[in-house]
């Protein structure tokens, strides 16, 4: 009796993925060096705050996209749940883009500290808006950790579409905390209703320039690390193809 | 679903009423975390007196993990997840039967605990309508949420390190505002403690909702 090795399956639309990443990441890296140009040698520094100010073309943009990161798991979570849209690449994009959002939310922490340091005089405070960030932070390390369970990948990609709904429930109460309650952060700077912005000229056009980048970044990581987790999981479904290959490969 | 909620209630219970371990067990680990606090707080009477509240809800959380990770590991053995999937009881009578199951086992601990606090920090203990509302709503938050995550993370290898990471963090708003309720009640800090117990209702609202809601499919996948 001859055992039939099944055929690997075709990875989907590889080529639109390849053509994508490769833009974005040239996008990004070009978009960092100009950031970079920009924010260290055209920005002046401020008055009050001096060289310090040049932490306002990470750390706002960066923030943003943690939130940005949790929405876009939430949304997939969302609909990986709902059973007309249920698929597995759902619980991908999910997983890729909590992933990211954790670093992003890493950096807004360490640079948000930084800044801390040289303007409060304090690396950390139990502020509100500080506070609910960090929270945020190890509710999806949580997350991350819940993911890596292994088991049927069906009753775990559930699982994890639950607890990151619930996570989630974090960041509208993380995003208004400046407003809500008398915190040590400050508002926004650039945005702000019926007033003009706090900043103008080369300032005003890095920090725009800031969330462009970094949009174009999270975009482009978020696309390598979605690749990477169908990657993972066509090994844990067809894995044993390989395996049976090499083993007749042996006996040959 | 009232009626299941009884039932698996009643189990449980009854399961614990046998092999008294919450009472043989996790009610000597309260008391033993109110001692450690004290030596770590260097025996000062008048600190602990001021932090005492707050200690007792951080003893009461790590309570709330011991009950939650024994309510799902009664099950893991003999087929008993099995059977209570196969039994067709409503999902959201399960989650009801299991949370209550938690909440009593929570209130005989914060009792011991709050007996501990009184004797050891000389905490000062005053409007009992505000701490017995306090105490309501707190548990039923965390029995709430401690059913959810508690069958998320049941049946997995990693299950009681997992269960921490994922719980603790989500109960920290009813730690804050059990705590700031009952601080206003032994008169530490200043204000109405009634304030805070709008979040507390809003959480055990959340949490029972979701719970309802979710708990059949995430019991039939895990």
């Amino acid at each position: 009796m001859t055992l039939t090795v099944p055929a690997l399956s075709k990875h989907p639309r590889r080529s639109l993925l390849d053509r994508a990443s490769f833009v974005l990441g040239v996008a990004s890296a070009v978009g960092v060096v100009a950031l970079l140009f920009l924010g260290l040698v055209v920005s002046p520094p401020a008055i009050l705050y001096g060289e310090t100010v040049r932490l306002i073309y990470v750390h706002p943009a960066v923030a943003t996209i943690t939130f940005v990161a949790f929405g876009v798991c939430a949304l997939a979570s969302l609909a990986y749940l709902w059973p007309r849209t249920r698929s597995p690449r759902w619980d991908h994009l999910a997983g890729a883009s909590a992933e990211v959002g954790v670093l992003f939310c890493a950096a807004t922490l360490v640079s948000g500290s930084i800044w801390g340091r040289y303007t409060w005089g304090v690396w950390w405070t139990w502020d509100a808006l500080l506070t609910l960030t960090l929270m945020l932070f190890v509710v999806f390390v949580g997350y991350l950790a819940l993911r890596r369970t292994g088991g049927d990948p069906v009753a775990r990609a559930k699982r994890c579409a639950v607890t990151a709904l619930l996570a989630f429930l974090l960041v509208p109460i993380d995003h208004y905390s400046t407003s809500w309650w008398n915190t040590l952060h400050q508002g926004n700077t650039v945005l702000r209703v019926g007033k003009s912005p706090l900043i103008e000229g080369w300032q005003l056009a890095t920090m725009l320039l800031s969330f462009l980048v970094f949009a174009v970044l999270f975009a482009w990581i978020l696309l390598r690390r979605f690749e990477v987790e169908s990657m993972e999981a066509r090994l844990e479904d067809e894995g044993y193809v390989w395996a049976i290959a090499e083993r007749r490969a042996e006996g040959r | 679903m009232w009626r299941d909620a009884l039932l698996v209630a009643g189990k449980d219970l009854r399961v614990e009423a046998r092999s008294r371990v919450t009472t043989n067990q996790v009610v000597p680990y309260a008391l033993l975390v109110l001692l450690l606090f004290g030596f770590a707080f260097d025996q000062d009477r008048p600190v602990l007196a001021a932090v005492g509240p707050g200690l007792f809800w951080v003893a009461v959380l790590l309570c709330c993990l011991l009950a939650v990770q024994r309510s799902f590991s009664l099950e893991s053995s003999d087929g008993a997840r099995d059977g209570l999937r196969l039994s067709g009881l409503d999902g959201g009578g399960v989650f009801l039967g299991k949370a209550a199951a938690i909440a009593v086992q929570l209130v005989v601990l914060e009792a011991v605990l709050a007996f501990g606090v009184v004797v050891l920090f000389g905490t000062h203990l005053a409007d009992p309508l505000l701490l017995v509302s306090t105490c309501v709503l707190a548990t039923a938050g965390l029995a709430a949420a401690g059913t959810v995550y508690g069958v998320m993370s049941a049946g997995l290898r990693v299950r009681e390190t997992l269960l921490p990471l994922l719980l603790l963090p989500v109960v920290a708003p009813v730690l804050l505002g059990a705590t700031q309720a009952w601080l206003a009640a032994a008169g530490v800090v200043a204000g109405s403690g009634w304030r805070w117990l709008s979040l507390l209702a809003a959480f055990a609202a959340i949490y029972l909702t979701l719970g309802v809601l979710a708990f059949g499919t995430l019991l039939e996948d895990v």
